[in-house]
């Protein structure tokens, strides 16, 4: 358990701040977090694009392969599960998933320490 | 033996084709090759060279590929050959031997007529004789060519093109005697004579009549009759060039040549002969098929196989004049007892004859003047049943189309590489599942390419299934999916998906649909749902970089600029910190900028007067420029202008890839038009339109489309290849690969937006009138606009905090980019970025 994890929901922005199918980054405790919304609901991901290294994956293009909800990265189009951040095109490679949800008109989330 | 010095005399295409045959046989370089070659330039392909006369250049004829351990040597011909000392002299040099092969080619045969020797006489056989015609041409009235074979009547098409009034002289009775028929020349007669070529058959040229000055003026007939010519072109055959054999001492075929075993060997075991010098068994052969497959004989041989010549295909299919003529096997009817199924339909001028032998099972040869479609099927099918009823065969395309599959596994697919049906289907077995990779793997169709159309059909037969589905959530292609958009006037992706597709979309089917959606001209792209289709760069109306900032690139239309406007974009990247470089579109690129920045950098750039420049979208890039007739001594147009306004009038189009374009002011093509999707190049009385042009990772020159164009009839061609290329390309084709991908290539392309085949160029027309009155600067818009402004944010949380992740230091006096390092994830492998792209 380090100082990066917290326990509390963050509130990030009203939900109607989010665009269908398209999404955006946000600061939780220092944390780069890329939030989506798709018709099956909210998901959270680290925004930190692990084959480039940049922060960029909130930039990337959503969309499903065969049941799964996926975004690709902008950079070099890896495509990522976005329910278990694992991405579907390099076996072995993930991103950090987070807890996100909509309370009272509020998109919050809560960071999730992942191994 | 199978490795040492291999001399080859001669460099024309099959002395080339041997070269690159061995050199594709002998990875380990056993060989060193040296190549003497009487021609100051490399091979160059001799079966095209009449396009000379339609604008190809040297360049563009070029067979020549380099190779390493291959020595070429220009202008150095051989002029002895010491056999007993295994040495080639040269002009220049000796060259010692422990493989001769002879490559010579043959020589254009001049009857013995009294005044062949005048000036204003020609033979057509290089690149120099075609120069020569070209300027004597000039200021000259009349010509006229002595033999209306195959050659003669190109040249008789040359002469016309140059302008002058042109006659035939034809010993025979019909044109073209070896390859039709008395009614095949007929039917061929008048279309030559449409083209007001005057056609003097079955009568001998008795004299070349001098004028005052000493050059030729008429050419006297045996018939009594006087034949106007200020230029004559000699065109009565050929002879192989047999002369250094003979002195060498090697044996000589009974007609001439060089004569050859079914190894391609002379009468000296270390020496071959191949191509129109060789007289294989005693038979020379003037086409480069037979050639070509000799020297792959030799090929072999040296490194130690045991081919042979497997017989002549001397099947030919040509235009000439504009008309399809072909002939294959027996064209003649010379078998004993053969029957001829002919066919003659005067509403559209096309004659054929299938020679069948006498039970009318077997296909034997045949003739087709007017429509040469059936060609491939028919040439395949020599020697074996009939693959349809003979009528069914003529009728056209699509009666035979479905037929390919019926030939046999012996039936020669491609001639011009000796590929038969056996080979591609090993192929398709091994894996080739289309044809590009046929192309590779077999050689077939890389010549002449009339046989790409039965490759595919043979694909089909295997049961190859050439999928064109988009992607897993659509079935069609982009081309298909256009249409739905355009015909069923759909606007949203999401009716789309629903009604024509599966699933929610990805990072391939997103940025297509939203390219066709901006090609039919849909409002601005980051509107309503439009805005979630777009791939980050047009998102963000920027270039992503590695490290997650953007770079901007405002329009400089031509790569003119005023000296106020450069002054600001050195102040906007003085006072946002950004890296410039001059861009090869002549532009200036500004890079490190933050997407919270990207609405102030524009800000500032829009009030100056700047506006998008596109290098964020699959959209015209730019039109580049030389300087133009404005200033250069050279230059004969103003090549500045005219791209300005072509840039102009294409800013913003959206199409399936990037387009590039430039404009040159002269011949000497300072702006490499040559290697853009259109390319313009200036003439003394106007335009060359230059089309399917490519740098990058396949550099392809662009193919000479139309000439001396007036500026208008240059805009209406374009607009009409850009619009067509943006209907039918496939997802990320550029034009270079959608034209080598089109049936029919670049006549097809003509027949559309010239000729107006497919009745389309109304349409496309009015496409392009809509963009250019609907075009509207995307940046000034997104300015004007605060719902498309807030997507310009670096934390939805925190939009006051710059991204923490993007930082500089300096090199050169310049910042570069320290983030966009690979974190340290386990799992991490290369990735290949900018390969082709292989789906379909």
């Amino acid at each position: 358990m380090t100082a990066a994890m917290t326990l509390s929901w963050v509130a990030v922005c009203p939900v109607d701040r989010l665009d269908r199918d398209r999404g955006v980054a946000a600061l939780v405790d220092g944390v780069q977090v890329a939030i989506f919304q798709t018709t099956d609901g909210l998901y959270a991901i680290d925004n930190l694009d692990p084959v480039s290294g940049a922060y960029v994956l909130s930039r990337g293009i959503v969309g499903s392969r065969g049941e799964a909800p996926t975004v690709a990265s902008p950079l070099h189009k890896q495509v990522y599960d976005l329910r278990t951040g694992d991405c579907l095109d390099l076996p072995g490679v993930c991103v950090a998933r987070h807890q996100v949800r909509c309370h009272n008109g509020m998109v919050e989330v809560r960071l999730r320490q992942e191994g | 033996m199978t490795g040492g010095n291999v001399v080859v005399i001669g460099n024309g295409m099959v002395g080339q084709r041997f070269v690159d045959a061995l050199r594709a046989r002998d990875p380990q370089r056993r060989w060193r090759v040296t190549v003497l070659a009487e021609e100051s330039r490399p091979a160059y392909d001799r079966v095209r060279l009449s396009a000379y006369f339609d604008g190809a250049d040297e360049e563009d004829l070029n067979l020549h590929t380099p190779h390493d351990g291959v020595e070429l040597r220009l202008g150095e011909p051989a002029t002895g050959v010491d056999r007993s000392r295994r040495v080639v002299t040269t002009t220049a040099d000796e060259y010692p031997y422990d493989v001769l092969v002879f490559a010579t080619g043959s020589y254009p045969f001049v009857p013995p007529v009294p005044g062949t020797d005048l000036p204003g006489v020609f033979v057509y056989r290089t690149l120099d004789d075609l120069a020569a015609i070209r300027r004597y041409a000039k200021d000259r009235q009349t010509g006229a060519v002595i033999g209306g074979g195959l050659l003669g009547l190109e040249a008789a098409n040359a002469l016309r093109l140059l302008g002058l009034t042109t006659s035939v002289v034809e010993f025979a009775p019909r044109l073209m005697p070896v390859q039709v028929d008395t009614a095949g020349g007929a039917m061929l007669r008048r279309y030559v004579e449409e083209l007001d070529v005057r056609c003097h058959l079955g009568v001998a040229t008795t004299a070349l009549r001098p004028g005052t000055d000493g050059a030729v003026v008429a050419l006297e007939l045996a018939d009594g009759a006087l034949v106007d010519a200020d230029l004559v072109v000699v065109a009565a055959g050929i002879r192989p060039r047999d002369e250094l054999a003979r002195a060498a001492g090697l044996d000589i075929g009974p007609r001439g040549g060089v004569l050859v075993d079914a190894a391609c060997r002379t009468t000296d075991e270390r020496i071959y002969a191949v191509g129109e010098c060789a007289a294989i068994d005693g038979t020379c052969y003037g086409l480069v098929a037979p050639g070509y497959a000799m020297a792959e004989v030799v090929a072999d041989r040296l490194v130690g196989g045991t081919a042979t010549f497997p017989g002549a295909d001397t099947a030919t299919k040509l235009k000439l004049l504009g008309v399809d003529v072909a002939s294959f096997g027996d064209a003649h009817g010379a078998t004993p007892g053969c029957l001829d199924v002919t066919w003659t339909d005067p509403a559209t001028r096309a004659y054929a004859k299938l020679v069948l032998s006498d039970d009318a099972s077997t296909l034997l040869g045949g003739v087709l003047v007017g429509d040469a479609s059936a060609y491939p099927t028919l040439r395949a099918s020599v020697g074996g049943p009939l693959p349809a009823a003979p009528l069914a065969l003529l009728a056209g395309d699509d009666a035979v189309g479905a037929t390919a599959g019926a030939l046999p596994a012996t039936a020669q697919i491609c001639s011009c590489n000796a590929v038969t049906r056996a080979d591609i289907d090993t192929a398709v077995a091994d894996g080739c599942a289309d044809v590009a990779a046929l192309k590779a793997c077999t050689r077939a169709g890389t010549s002449c390419g009339s046989c790409v159309p039965m490759l595919k059909q043979l694909l089909d037969a295997a049961g190859v299934v050439q999928s064109k589905a988009l992607c897993e959530h659509f079935d069609v292609s982009r081309q298909e999916l256009f249409d739905i958009v355009r015909v069923r006037g759909i606007r949203t992706f999401s009716q789309l998906i629903a009604e024509h597709g599966r699933g929610r979309g990805c990072d391939i089917c997103k940025p297509v649909v939203a390219s066709i959606l901006a090609s039919l001209g849909s409002g601005h792209i980051l509107d309503g749902e439009q805005a979630s289709l777009q791939d980050t760069n047009d998102h963000f109306l920027a270039n992503l970089q590695r490290d997650g900032s953007y770079s901007v690139v405002p329009r400089i239309p031509g790569g003119e600029i005023t000296p106020e406007k450069l002054i600001i974009i050195g102040e906007v990247a003085r006072d946002f910190n950004l890296y410039t470089k001059i861009t090869g579109g002549q532009r200036i690129d500004l890079f490190g900028a933050r997407v919270d920045q990207l609405p102030q950098i524009w800000r500032r750039l829009v009030d100056a007067g700047f506006e998008s420049g596109h290098a964020y979208g699959k959209a015209l890039r730019t039109v580049k420029s030389c300087v133009g007739s404005t200033w250069c001594r050279y230059g004969v147009q103003d090549s500045v202008g005219l791209a300005v306004a072509l840039e102009l009038r294409y800013r913003g189009l959206r199409a399936p890839h990037k387009i590039k374009s430039a404009v040159s002011g002269c011949a000497r093509e300072c702006a490499e038009a040559r290697s853009k999707d259109f390319g313009v190049i200036a003439t003394e009385v106007g335009w060359n339109l230059y089309l399917g042009g490519n740098g990058g990772f396949r550099p392809r020159h662009a193919d000479l489309f139309a000439t001396d164009l007036s500026t208008e009839a240059l805009i209406t061609l374009i607009d009409r290849f850009l619009m067509y290329y943006i209907r039918t390309a496939d997802r990320l084709q550029r034009t270079a690969a959608w034209i080598e991908a089109m049936e029919g290539g670049l006549d097809h392309l003509r027949a559309v937006i010239v000729d107006d085949s497919l009745g389309l160029c109304a349409e496309l027309d009015a496409a392009m009138a809509r963009h250019v009155t609907g075009y509207s600067d995307e940046w000034r818009d997104v300015l004007a606009d605060a719902d498309r402004l807030r997507r310009f944010t670096s934390f939805v949380n925190a939009p006051e905090v710059p991204d923490p992740s993007i930082t500089f230091v300096t090199e050169r006096g310049q910042p570069v980019p320290v983030g966009g390092q690979p974190a340290a994830t386990p799992g991490r492998q290369p990735v290949a970025l900018g390969l082709p792209e292989v789906r379909r």
